[in-house]
């Protein structure tokens, strides 16, 4: 459903990704995990235009996008079809809960203001934050935040949803609550791209984990492979340094 | 030193406060023109307008850079002699224009400051879900910089309100005009001018309560 081919990206010449190919299913749900400054946000990022990708093809659905000449119109229709959930929550600070998540259904999709909060409200109400609907987001715990990007970003009804460590700007308090969320949407087959540090989700939840360094896929697979039986040596090692800190219940 | 004529004093009120609508009206249109020139030089700022950009940063500097007195005496005197259809300007004409265009060389870089102050992330998030531009503009950006905004553009409100009295030195009639024309009949100076500050002060203050009343308003969004 969603293919991407030979994805590049360089900053002041350095391809940050260099030659991505990936393709994703409907329903599927990805992991990436990788080094720090090896690409991952950027990878996301590209895939919904957030950067603009300096080659590379990207398909959605029946939307194909040839990155280097991609129209105003395209890059439009391609975000539309891709939701972003941020590090940071990034939620509009001059919105309540209920507004941010109906903001885009009104401004983009064009839905009559009544219809958008009322879909609004289905969808706090199904991440368990209806009572916080006119909350303003400096009032909101961080969990609380995030759960309310998550569900501004399933209003979008995009084909995908791309996490971008969704976790780590949280106090410990307040993941699992966000873990717990993106697991319902796991069961809900939502497709999702999820860059973490947190295993035991990629070891729960993913039905693929793609490691990723220096700008390339260096070995993918469902995680009880790659993570019990890693191929490359890149991936051995990332995966001991990592583990250490974070042991996974190897029967998942 | 004489004791203060009341009486004379309390008399002066009414006749003075019949210029008020001359000097509040100066002022509005001041603001109200500024605003629009100063959202138009800060956007151009802000996205870095090629060719405009330079334009822009001549225009501050230069209005910054001089008295307001020493433009408005430009406007007035100096212009009408190199441009000739600028020779029916009026003194009121002449004063909003200084007004204008000096205020709007400070209000640009405060409109600025405030929009770059939004916090990149919003945008990338109002990009992510489709937004245009102009939609992320319109709905994120700058009702959030309207509110960091507000207190010092208030503040420079303030500053267009005194500064009008400077129209006095083209021969507006206005609160000042009015008061110097008072007092050169009655000697009574002290009193006066004594009458006309306090005048000048009743209307700063009532705006400053405005201020803090609208800024409570604002601030709604951002309490923990
Ligand atoms: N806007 C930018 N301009 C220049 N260089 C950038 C920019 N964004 C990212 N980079 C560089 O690209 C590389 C990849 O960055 P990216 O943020 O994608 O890594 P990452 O895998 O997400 O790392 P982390 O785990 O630390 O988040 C880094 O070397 C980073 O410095
Ligand atoms: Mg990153």
């Amino acid at each position: 459903m969603i293919n991407v081919r030979h994805l590049i990206k360089r900053f002041d010449g350095n391809a940050v990704l260099d030659g991505i190919d990936l393709s994703i299913e409907q329903g599927e749900i990805i992991v990436v995990i990788g080094p720090s400054g090896t690409g991952k946000s950027t990878l996301l990022r590209c895939l919904n235009f957030l950067e603009k990708p300096d080659e590379g093809h990207i398909t959605i659905g029946d939307l194909s996008v040839d990155a280097a000449h991609a129209r105003r119109d395209e890059i439009l229709a391609l975000r539309r079809r891709t939701a972003f959930v941020f590090q940071n929550y990034a939620l509009f600070a001059n919105k309540t809960a209920l507004e941010n998540i109906a903001e885009g259904l009104i401004v983009v999709n064009r839905w009559p203001k009544k219809i958008a909060h009322s879909r609004a409200h289905e969808i706090l109400t199904s991440i368990g934050l209806a009572d916080k609907a006119d909350a303003y987001p400096a009032s909101l715990s961080g969990g609380q935040q995030q759960r309310v990007g998550i569900g501004r970003a399933m209003a979008a009804q995009a084909d995908v949803i791309l996490f971008d460590e969704p976790t780590s700007s949280l106090d410990p308090e307040w993941v699992e609550e966000v873990l717990a969320l993106m697991k319902q949407l796991a069961t809900e087959r939502q497709t999702m791209l999820v860059v973490t540090h947190e295993m035991s989700f990629a070891q729960d939840v993913a039905d693929r984990v793609i490691f990723m360094e220096g700008g390339r896929i260096v070995e993918q697979g469902p995680p009880s492979q790659l993570f019990q039986a890693p191929e490359d040596p890149r991936t051995r090692d990332f995966l001991r340094k990592v583990l250490v800190n974070q042991p996974i219940n190897p029967l998942g | 030193m004489n004791i203060l004529n009341i009486d004379y004093m309390v008399g002066l009120v009414p006749i003075l406060l019949r210029y008020l609508p001359l000097t509040l009206a100066m002022a509005f249109a001041g603001m109200v023109l500024a605003l629009a020139l100063a959202s138009a030089l800060a956007v151009i700022r802000v996205l870095r307008i090629p060719g405009l950009n330079g334009a822009t940063l001549l225009f501050i500097s230069f209005f910054r850079g001089t008295p307001l007195l020493v433009q408005l005496f430009l406007f007035y005197y100096g212009l009408p002699q190199v441009l000739a259809f600028l020779t029916q300007i009026n003194g009121v004409t002449a004063t909003i224009m200084g007004l204008t265009l000096h205020f709007a060389a400070y209000m640009a870089e405060s409109i600025r400051a405030a929009i770059i102050g939004v916090d990149r992330s919003q945008t990338e998030a109002a990009l992510s879900i489709g937004m245009t531009n102009g939609q992320l503009m319109r709905r994120i950006v700058l009702p959030q910089a309207t509110r960091v905004a507000v207190p010092t553009l208030m503040n420079y409100f303030i500053d267009m309100i005194k500064a009008t009295s400077l129209a006095f030195t083209l021969g507006v009639t206005e609160l000042m005009g009015a008061t110097q024309k008072e007092a050169a009949g009655s000697f009574l100076y002290f009193e006066a001018f004594v009458t006309v500050a306090l005048i000048y002060w009743m209307i700063v203050e009532g705006l400053a309560w405005l201020q803090r009343r609208l800024e409570t308003r604002l601030n709604e969004a951002y309490r923990r």
